[in-house]
């Protein structure tokens, strides 16, 4: 029972994270029907803009994350506005190859100007540890949760009570009709890009927290997994890539914890088969038909 | 208020849209009748930027606003309610009625505006917290309408608000049109139910495959025996 409890909350540490990027598929997916390929390794960046902000600039927890997501922020938008924003009106697949294409560049240019090897994170949390009722929770793993629930409640309030969370929401239905509401269809989607961008930015730096360690490459497997995140929650839903996001680091960590670790990817995915047999759209998917 | 100066309108090498020019004076109700596929929408959307001409111009009180963005328009008092409504189905009708309001900053009128439009659509108030997709046909039409109306519009397009309602409803819905243009709205209605546009409007043109083919009043069109025989059903 203990072991189980330990790993559900290691579990949920981990999926916190990988609801934090679910998010950013997501939205981005809501509103331009486009699998953000590159959305993974902005996670990335964010996990080496927060280690720079700790190591050189000396900043503490907080103001890295702050900072860091600012700048994945912007960096989502340049993204969009360069990459994916002249392909607007062009066929998916081209946009898709797009991305993939927009995901190896940001992976090489970063390991041009950092080398590919893997750098330990600075410490900046304490080590501290406690116990509750035989459970080991560790500082990491309550800031990780904390600031993922804030991140969430924040986004909710965003996408429910702000005009540009309403505008992003009219845009993802009916670009036409919202333009008809004057809507700005460009800066709502630059919006979106922005802050799905700021999440994985903060996903990134709670990683190499957590973990302890970064690379270039870092950002594959988890974006990978995020994405299975988005989908498993039903994709352009946001509570959605919550839930998604949830319950796949917890299936993770309980594969791990009793199986084997090595199957534990294997499991994550064959849980993704099974549930798009059983309900295409995944969980709080919509059955609306595909926007073309 | 509103003039259109030779419109040319193409999807890719369609031209849906040859040579239109039509006037809206300020305060009238002017109709564009025609059958499927005329040309109606293409003009309703040209007016609003959603389409872009390939020629022409579009004035507003004078103003030349072919360059504008779709949003810009809606700045300067153009208000569209598409065909087939697009109302936002998974937002409550109150949040539809809000993004109508999207460019305003007046809360307060924006209350009073809504308290308005609640009374001319009462039923939009009995509904105001129930997701807008699951009202009924005439129910969204009123939705969509009080949803332009919210950005307290100059010049009001309707297209085809009567698509799809039953008798009773259309009448109530043309009686709604009369009224709101008699507070002042300039109305441009595009209508495929002749007989009822051209019974409430000052002027009316005739679209055909794209291109202007009659004008002049309500009243004379209705009249007119090409009308009646293509548009009225009469010999
Ligand atoms: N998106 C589009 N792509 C290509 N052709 C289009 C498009 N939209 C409209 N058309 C064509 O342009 C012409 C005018 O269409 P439009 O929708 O303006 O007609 P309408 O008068 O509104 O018809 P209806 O009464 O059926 O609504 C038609 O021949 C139509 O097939
Ligand atoms: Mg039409």
């Amino acid at each position: 029972m203990e072991q189980f409890l330990q790993q559900v909350v290691n579990g949920i540490s981990l999926g916190s994270i990988y609801a934090l990027i679910a998010l950013g598929y997501t939205m981005v997916y809501g509103i331009i029907n486009l699998i953000n390929f590159a959305h993974g390794d902005v996670y990335m960046i964010g996990a080496y803009i927060g280690f720079a902000a700790i190591t050189y600039a000396k900043l503490g927890f907080f103001p890295a994350l702050v900072i860091t997501m600012i700048l994945c922020a912007i960096l989502g938008v340049v993204i969009e506005r360069v990459a994916y924003k002249p392909l607007r009106n062009s066929t998916r697949i081209a946009v898709l190859i797009t991305a993939i294409g927009v995901s190896l560049l940001l992976e090489y240019v970063m390991m041009f100007f950092v080398g590919a090897e893997v750098r330990s994170y600075p410490k900046v949390l304490s080590g501290e540890v406690f116990h509750l009722v035989g459970v080991v929770i560790n500082i990491q793993q309550i800031y990780i949760v904390v600031t993922a629930i804030a991140l969430m409640i924040l986004l909710q309030f965003i996408v429910h009570k702000t005009k540009i969370g309403k505008a992003m929401r009219a845009v993802s239905v009916d670009q036409d009709a919202a333009q008809l509401m004057g809507i700005k269809v460009d800066s709502t989607i630059s919006y979106t890009f922005a802050i799905g961008s700021a999440f994985a930015g903060a996903a990134g730096v709670l990683v190499g927290i957590y973990y302890n360690s970064i690379d270039p490459l870092m950002g594959i497997m988890p974006g990978l997994k995020a994405f299975i995140a988005a989908v498993f929650g039903g994709i352009g839903s946001i509570p959605g890539a919550m839930i998604g996001g949830l319950s796949i680091g917890i299936m993770e960590t309980l594969v791990s914890g009793y199986g084997n670790s090595m199957y534990r990817d294997a499991a994550v995915f064959a849980f993704l088969i099974i549930i798009l047999i059983l309900k295409p759209t995944g969980l709080l998917g919509k059955n609306t038909r595909e926007k073309v | 208020m509103l003039e259109i100066k030779n419109l040319n309108v193409h999807y890719g090498v369609i031209q849906a849209l040859k040579n239109i020019s039509l006037t809206v004076n300020n305060g009238e109700i002017v109709t564009l009748i025609g059958a499927n596929g005329a040309g109606k929408t293409t003009t309703l959307r040209t007016i609003s930027g959603l389409n872009k001409p390939t020629s022409g111009e579009i004035l507003l009180e004078g103003k030349e606003i072919t360059s504008l963005s779709a949003p810009q328009r809606v700045k300067l008092g153009i208000s569209q309610v598409p065909e087939g409504r697009r109302i936002f189905p998974d937002m409550s009708v109150l949040e539809n009625l809000e993004l109508g309001a999207f460019l305003r900053n007046d809360k307060n009128n924006i209350k009073k505006d809504m308290e308005n439009i609640y009374q001319r659509f009462p039923i939009l108030s009995d509904r105001k917290r129930q997701t807008a997709g699951t009202l009924s046909g005439g129910e969204q039409q009123m939705l969509a309408m009080g949803r332009a109306l919210m950005s307290r519009p100059r010049i009001l397009l309707l297209d085809e608000p009567s698509m799809g309602l039953a008798p009773l409803l259309v009448r109530e819905i043309f009686e709604i049109i009369k009224d709101i243009n008699s507070t002042g709205t300039t109305i441009l209605l595009v209508e495929q139910n002749a007989s009822m546009a051209l019974a409430i409007a000052h002027r009316a043109y005739v679209i055909e495959t794209g291109t202007i083919v009659m004008s002049g009043t309500g009243e004379e069109l209705a009249k007119s025996d090409e009308i009646q025989k293509a548009y009225l059903g009469g010999e």
